[in-house]
């Protein structure tokens, strides 16, 4: 067990103290940021350097407790307007140092009272990078974060009782509860809500969309019955083999509205390649991030990218052709420079594509931003077919 | 896109001698572009005047030519060697400069040479700041409202718009030379003539303040494909108006929201692609209004720059190298990032520590100059500190720079009335992060600090911390059971063992014992470009208090190198030179080498050049911890100048191994009443000494050594604070300052060996045997610092006996120490008298001077008989020859600090030197002054004002008659003029005006020789010189060298040809 860090802007003494556990027995002690009590989750390390409110805020981040690499969090405060969700997402947080002095001339509340308003349960004062290191050594693992006078043993005991992320569906605990209409614009798209991030909305609503956002669990007849002119599926958490409405939903669409525009990103990329018979797979420690270089196949451009995600699309080659395993109607257009992972792909003769990453951005780059005018200039096409 | 065949020979250029604003970071690009290219198979041809740095040894390009950066000599190499390019981003603003001029002159289409990296287009998009602005506008880039004028009065009209506070930045130049900020309209009238001047192109561009915003620049690279990705963001912790040189900064950007960082992202795309850098790093400069996030931008650089070295350092992606092999056809995505060695360099870093870069000022020897930090750059070096808190990284940073401190807080604040320190903390200056602590300390709310100094609160609130944590320090030694925890916390927070000694009354060591006895120790971790995400190969460290250690010792037997700190006037490349060369051998050897430095311009800190980098601060503790944990077989002291040298006692005390000379023969030659009985023993002679530590004293010993003499602070480097000393009343002038400086230290009365010939002797030795690697007789007398005379190489006119008497005194000095390793010795001759001035066991910044003119690695072998070797093993046994004759000359900074009398003495004040090589002496020493920009043939042909001092007329009289042989127009001031006239020599008079320098500052003169210094110059001398400063005109300020120039021109033909090393070495075989 690794040493209480020292923290040097207030006296250790007289502080609340958090442990961080986790499932293969590492543990630390730093203080308590935010609210009291225990939380659990996967463990996740993120590597964005700014953007903390938007990881905190993205729903893909449901059940997991996320570790910043960057030491300094929280030096902007919290943003008005550049949160992705309602609230904080995330089961827990573990900081190296959480700032209390933010400066930026929109900065609203601090990170910690903020946390701390939204029972975020979190920790500073970790070595989160030793931490990090940990978990890129072991891959993902289940962990708490507490305030209680657990000992570690108590503490990793907790860890082990969190239910891994593999055959998890958390859709349902992020999505909207009744479908709901998002900007406004001369195109629909139903936007199958797996936990949508808000720059996702603003991305289509700016090209023009009316977005109607569905609960994770709406049928292919209330898709259809909007009369959509394409059809996005949403990022979000879990495992995307066990989120089986969405599955069937998707599969069913692509039977009865084969030309529907469609777009996928993140969850709702894995969704898709399952509704066609992919598969997908866990990551050892998966990519959280906002410095992932992820190139075209069929241009070699690269896009330095955002990411957010534990899960990946499996691949395979028929007649030398990369395309998802099991779907070889889906061939794969984009893949990951770090470890070429499949990061996108396109059906070949239907408007359907998808990608892995987050055109959105929201933390991170605005490479991929192209993405959503392709997805409109689909739309659109479709639409001069039919008139 | 693969590599390129169609090129073959690719052409570098270096950026010339070290000046303001254009360091070592340039030797670090070019000499990873050279190894980048040749890795490619490509025949590298390389120009630089600069004979200090790395990449011209003769081991780093195919062909290396030491040649002036002229247009002409780029000709003839271009000539001679046929390069199908020229790469142009590597080389600092000198070298896209002069790749701009080759293109103008329609050179590089004559001769089928292409620019890669940058066209002329996109150079002169950038630079242009006049087309650059138009290209903002029209791609609705923000910039600041402002105008371009070519003349006084159109800037005049500019102003109408701006209104003031206005300012002046000048097209073309570097370090923000020639530019400011104006006012009122005089300042302004000033500021615009100067900077019209400055300009290349005399265009200044005029424009409204933002002083005060935010700074921000980011480092972005762009392939072939188009591919774009920024390498790291840096902000100023000093606002708009302090240049970014000589701003304290910290990477990554701490205060812009992700939203704002990536909208300056885009945007500083959007600026790259518009300017057109087709391929290779850029520098995006931004202002940012603190009240509304609006952004602008300030400039870009089409190039590398200071900030990609520190940006490389910062993040482990080595921008140069990568510069290099995009510029000959790859893609990011086809390079691999060496230190993932999986992942390829199509991403952008992302760091888990905060880096905080500190310039370092020497503001102390330009006396009269006006401290105000501007836009007009004036550090001479910086420090770079990694840490995982914004505490540990500036404390770190700050005992990094050497100048005394310990950390952010500087005792002899608390000395400072509150409302002198209100008045101080409004101005930046070199101390002012100093001023704001010790606000803070005592409780200033950072909203008042905010509006005083523009610094954004996130740094204000970061060092309040630091100040409320020492106020609880104070309270005493931590103890009891939260001991270690706040013990643990101060380190976290970088507080350094003698600060905290400080507060406690305890000694540096005391603290250190405290600390382990609680187990408060640091562990290292990896700069690894991806925040952990993948495993590194790279060895680069840096400590941290945080429990995680990712150090484990290197195995196998190892030297640990400890390098030179950041630069500053005495102390620069030449040693980072040394450091490289001895890692360098080393490696061949077979040993593991471990370096140690904290200067993020440098080659050293580059991570391939040895097995293990430490980017650690050089002082006693930071070191003995890496020591303590690496246990080196061997720490070699001798070739960081100083500043590893001072710890050569305090580690040696504490069991350390150092390699080479022992610390105690390093003592004999520090102290001075060793050294005296060292020469004495030997029968050197010396000059007669004495000590005064009161003014009494002082006096007492002047008289009785006789006048003139030499005062001196004892402990001091570059000659600080050293002057001459005529008679009884000079003397009471002088004391108290220079009493002040010595402070603690006795001052050191030396008699002042007059019209005396200075000889520098740089020698190898291993305790059975010294080789003289070289002796170079200075042109300028004893009296003028080594670092600021010029010199022959070999001597240009010396008596055979005295030579021989040189070598033999070195000799003797060598075995009797014994010297295991380098020496250099300095000498005065008067007559035939040789007088030992001082002994250097260590590098000198003569080493790679002599190295390249004598074709032999010094430096190399040094360390190779530092770790055990012989000199007949190395087969170095005879004394070498130079491979031509050789002259060094100084690059002076005085036009940055205006107010400064140019006079050169025995204080060094320049930054760095050129090197001119030739068959003969003359052109030699032509070729070195045409280095450092001045054309002998033109300033002699045109008029020349001769204003001389007392004893100079009669040699004076002389050059006067060969100037007037050669064609040129002589004028003299009064007094000279008599004199000239007197030996039948009529020169005309300079117009009396109530200004005596009227003429000077019209231009009137194409070359100023004026030589009286001390108590004999008049208000008039000064005057004149720093006319000349202003006016750009070259002043020569000792007797010798304008006879040595006018010789020059005498003798000289009219080309210069130029030669590589490697042909000059192929001629002396054969
Ligand atoms: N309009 C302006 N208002 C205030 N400060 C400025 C302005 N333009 C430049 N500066 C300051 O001057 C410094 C030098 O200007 P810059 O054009 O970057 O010169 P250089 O080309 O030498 O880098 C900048 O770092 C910035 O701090
Ligand atoms: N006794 C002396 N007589 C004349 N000149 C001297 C004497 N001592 C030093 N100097 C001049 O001062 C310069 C600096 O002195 P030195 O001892 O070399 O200081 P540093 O340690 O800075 O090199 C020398 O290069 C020489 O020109
Ligand atoms: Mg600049
Ligand atoms: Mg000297």
């Amino acid at each position: 067990m690794s040493p209480l860090c020292g923290d040097f802007f207030l006296p250790m003494s007289g502080v609340l103290r958090a442990r961080l556990a986790l499932e293969d027995g590492w543990t630390a002690i730093g203080r308590s940021v935010g609210a009291a009590g225990t939380t659990g989750g996967e463990c996740v390390f993120n590597t964005c350097l700014s953007g903390y409110q938007e990881v905190l805020t993205d729903p893909s981040y449901a059940g997991q407790i996320v570790v910043m690499t960057y030491p300094l969090i929280g030096n902007y405060g919290i943003v008005e307007g550049d949160g992705e969700s309602d609230g904080p997402q995330v089961a827990g947080y573990v900081m190296r140092e959480c700032v209390r002095n933010p400066s930026n001339w929109q900065a609203g509340e601090t990170l910690p009272d903020w946390l701390a308003e939204h029972g975020i349960v979190a920790v500073e004062g970790i070595d989160t990078r030793e931490l990090t290191l940990h978990l890129r050594n072991q891959g993902a693992l289940r962990g708490v974060v507490t305030t209680e006078a657990l000992d570690a043993a108590e503490a990793v005991a907790r860890a082990r009782a969190v239910p891994p992320m593999q055959g998890r569906d958390l859709t349902g605990e992020v999505t909207v509860a009744v479908s709901r209409v998002e900007g406004r614009g001369e195109l629909t798209v139903a936007a199958c809500d797996f936990g949508l991030k808000q720059n996702i909305v603003r991305e289509l609503a700016d090209a023009g969309c009316r977005v109607v956002r569905l609960p994770a669990t709406a049928t292919a007849d209330e898709v259809l019955d909007l009369r959509p002119d394409g059809l996005f599926c949403s990022n979000g958490p879990g495992d995307p083999a066990a989120a089986a409405a969405g599955i069937e939903t998707l599969r069913r669409l692509s039977r009865e509205a084969p030309d529907l525009p469609t777009f996928g990103i993140c969850l709702g990329h894995q969704i898709l390649a399952h509704a066609h018979g992919g598969t997908t797979y866990k990551l050892k420690f998966g990519h959280h991030g906002g410095n992932h270089p992820v190139q075209d196949l069929r241009t070699g451009r690269i896009d330095i990218t955002s990411h957010n995600h534990g899960f990946a699309v499996r691949e395979e080659r028929v007649g030398g052709k990369r395309v998802v395993a099991g779907a070889p109607e889906l061939e794969i257009t984009h893949v990951n420079l770090y470890d070429g992972t499949v990061e996108g792909f396109r059906h070949v003769e239907r408007p359907l594509f998808a990608v892995q990453y987050h055109p959105e951005a929201a933390p991170g780059p605005h490479d991929a931003r192209h993405h959503f005018n392709a997805f409109v200039d689909a739309m659109r096409a479709r639409r001069s077919v039919d008139a | 896109m693969p590599r390129r065949e169609d090129l073959e020979t690719i052409l570098l250029i270096g950026s010339g001698p070290i000046v303001i604003g254009q360091a070592c970071e340039f030797d670090y690009s070019g000499t990873q572009a050279c190894r980048a290219l040749r890795d490619e198979g490509y025949r590298v041809v390389l120009i630089n005047s600069n004979p200090a740095t790395i990449m011209t040894d003769p081991s780093s390009a195919d062909e290396t030519y030491l040649e002036p950066l002229t247009v002409e000599s780029c000709r003839r190499v271009i000539e001679i060697e046929r390069p199908q390019a020229l790469l142009p981003t590597l080389g600092g603003q000198t070298a896209l400069n002069l790749a701009r001029d080759l293109a103008l002159a329609g050179i590089l289409d004559e001769m089928g040479v292409e620019l890669i990296g940058a066209n002329l287009e996109a150079i002169e998009r950038a630079e242009d700041r006049e087309r650059f602005q138009a290209l903002m506008l029209e791609q609705e880039i923000g910039v600041p409202r402002g105008g371009f004028a070519r003349t006084v009065e159109e800037a005049v009209n500019v102003v109408a718009i701006t209104g003031y506070p206005v300012i002046v930045r000048p097209a073309y130049t570097l370090g923000g030379a020639g530019g400011g900020v104006a006012t009122s309209e005089e300042e302004f009238l000033d500021l615009a003539a100067g900077g019209l001047r400055a300009s290349p192109i005399g265009e200044i561009l005029v424009e409204e303040s933002v002083i005060g915003w935010k700074e921000f620049e980011l480092e972005v690279m762009r392939d072939r494909a188009d591919n774009c990705v920024v390498v790291c963001s840096i902000e100023n912790l000093d606002p708009m108006g302090v240049h970014t040189g000589d701003s304290i900064t910290v990477a990554p950007q701490q205060t812009l929201s992700d939203r704002e960082y990536q909208t300056m992202r885009d945007t500083a795309f959007k600026v790259i692609r518009a300017v057109g850098v087709e391929t290779g790093g850029s520098n995006i400069q931004f202002a940012v209004d603190p009240n509304t996030g609006r952004q602008l931008v300030i400039e870009m650089n089409p190039r590398v720059s200071r900030s990609s070295a520190l940006a490389s350092k910062a993040t482990g992606f080595p921008i140069a190298k990568i510069a290099a092999r995009l510029a000959v056809g790859y893609t990011l995505d086809e390079i691999p990032n060496d230190i993932t060695g999986v992942t390829p360099a199509s991403f952008e870093p992302s760091i888990d520590y905060v880096v905080a870069k500190l310039p370092r000022f020497d503001f102390v020897k330009f006396p009269g100059a006006n401290r105000r930090l501007t836009t007009a750059m004036k550090s001479v070096g910086e420090t770079m500190a990694i840490g995982r808190t914004f505490g540990e990284a500036i404390q770190k940073g700050l005992r990094g720079l050497e100048t005394g401190a310990d950390g952010a807080f500087d005792p002899a604040m608390a000395a400072l009335a509150d409302d002198a320190l209100a008045e101080r903390v409004e101005t930046p200056s070199a101390e002012r992060l100093f001023e704001v602590v010790e606000a803070l300390r005592r409780g200033w709310p950072v909203d008042r600090l905010r509006v005083a100094t523009g610094i954004d609160p996130w740094f204000l609130y970061q060092l309040e911390r630091l100040a409320q944590a020492e106020a609880e320090a104070s309270a005493g030694a931590p103890s009891g059971a939260t001991a270690a925890d706040a013990m643990r916390s101060l380190k976290v927070a970088g507080f350094s063992d003698s600060h905290l000694g400080r507060l406690w009354g305890r000694t540096e060591a005391d603290v250190r014992a405290l600390r382990e006895s609680l187990t408060v120790e640091r562990g290292f971790k990896v700069v690894d470009t991806c925040a952990g995400e993948f495993e590194a190969r790279t060895p680069y460290f840096y400590s941290s208090y945080d429990p995680g250690n990712e150090a484990r010792p290197l195995a196998g037997p190892k030297i640990m190198i400890l390098g030179g700190g950041p630069n500053r006037i005495g102390q620069g490349i030449e040693f980072d030179y040394c450091c490289v060369q001895a890692a360098l051998a080393l490696r061949h050897a077979g040993h593991r080498v471990i370096m140690v430095n904290c200067n993020p311009e440098t080659v050293s800190t580059d991570y391939d050049v040895s097995d293990r980098l430490y980017f650690e601060p050089l002082t006693i503790e930071d070191v003995e911890a890496i020591v303590a944990h690496e246990k080196p077989d061997g720490v070699l002291v001798q070739y960081g100048g100083q500043t590893p040298l001072k710890l050569a006692i305090p580690l040696h005390r504490g069991g350390v191994p150092i390699v080479g000379t022992a610390p105690d023969a390093i003592d004999r030659c520090e102290d001075r009443d060793r050294f005296s009985s060292l020469l004495a023993s030997l029968e050197i002679p010396q000059a007669r000494a004495g000590f005064a530590r009161t003014a009494a004293e002082a006096r007492s010993e002047a008289s009785r050594i006789g006048y003139p003499v030499l005062l001196r602070p004892s402990y001091v480097l570059g000659g600080r604070g050293m002057i001459v000393i005529r008679d009884a009343d000079e003397l009471e002038h002088a004391l108290e300052e220079s009493l002040r400086i010595s402070g603690a230290h006795p001052l050191l009365v030396d008699e002042f060996l007059e019209n005396a010939v200075e000889y520098d002797v740089d020698a190898i030795g291993d305790g059975e045997r010294v080789v003289i690697g070289g002796i170079m007789q200075h042109v300028e007398g004893a009296g003028i610092h080594s670092g600021d005379s010029t010199c022959w190489l070999p001597p240009r006119d010396a008596d055979p006996d005295v030579l021989a008497t040189l070598a033999d005194y070195t000799r003797r000095i060598g075995l009797a120490l014994p010297v295991r390793g380098l020496m250099n010795v300095q000498y005065a001759v008067r007559g035939r008298v040789v007088y030992a001035l001082e002994v250097n066991p260590r590098a000198s910044r003569t080493v790679p001077f002599v190295s390249k003119t004598v074709g032999v690695p010094l430096a190399r072998l040094g360390a190779l008989v530092m770790v055990g070797g012989r000199l007949d093993d190395l087969g170095l046994t005879e004394d070498p020859v130079p491979l031509a004759v050789a002259v060094k000359a100084p690059a002076l900074p005085f036009a940055k600090f205006p107010g400064v009398d140019p006079i050169l003495g025995p204080e060094m004040r320049s930054t760095g030197e050129v090197i001119g090589l030739a068959a003969d002496p003359d052109e030699a020493f032509r070729k070195a002054m045409l280095g450092v920009g001045v054309d002998l043939r033109e300033a002699l042909a045109g008029d020349v004002l001769l204003c001389l001092a007392e004893e100079d007329r009669e040699a004076g009289s002389r050059i006067a008659a060969a100037l007037l042989k050669i064609g040129a127009r002589v004028t003299a001031t009064a007094a000279t003029r008599e004199a000239l006239e007197r030996r039948r020599v009529s020169v005309r008079a300079v117009e009396r005006e109530v200004d005596p320098a009227g003429p000077v500052r019209r231009g009137d003169f194409s070359l100023v020789v004026s030589t009286a210094r001390g108590r004999e110059a008049s208000e008039e001398d000064v005057a004149i010189r720093r006319a000349a400063l202003w006016a750009g005109v070259p002043c020569l300020t000792a007797i010798e060298a304008a006879d040595a120039a006018v010789a020059a021109v005498e003798a000289a033909a009219a080309g210069l040809e130029v030669r590589s090393l490697q042909r000059w070495e192929a001629r002396a075989r054969c």
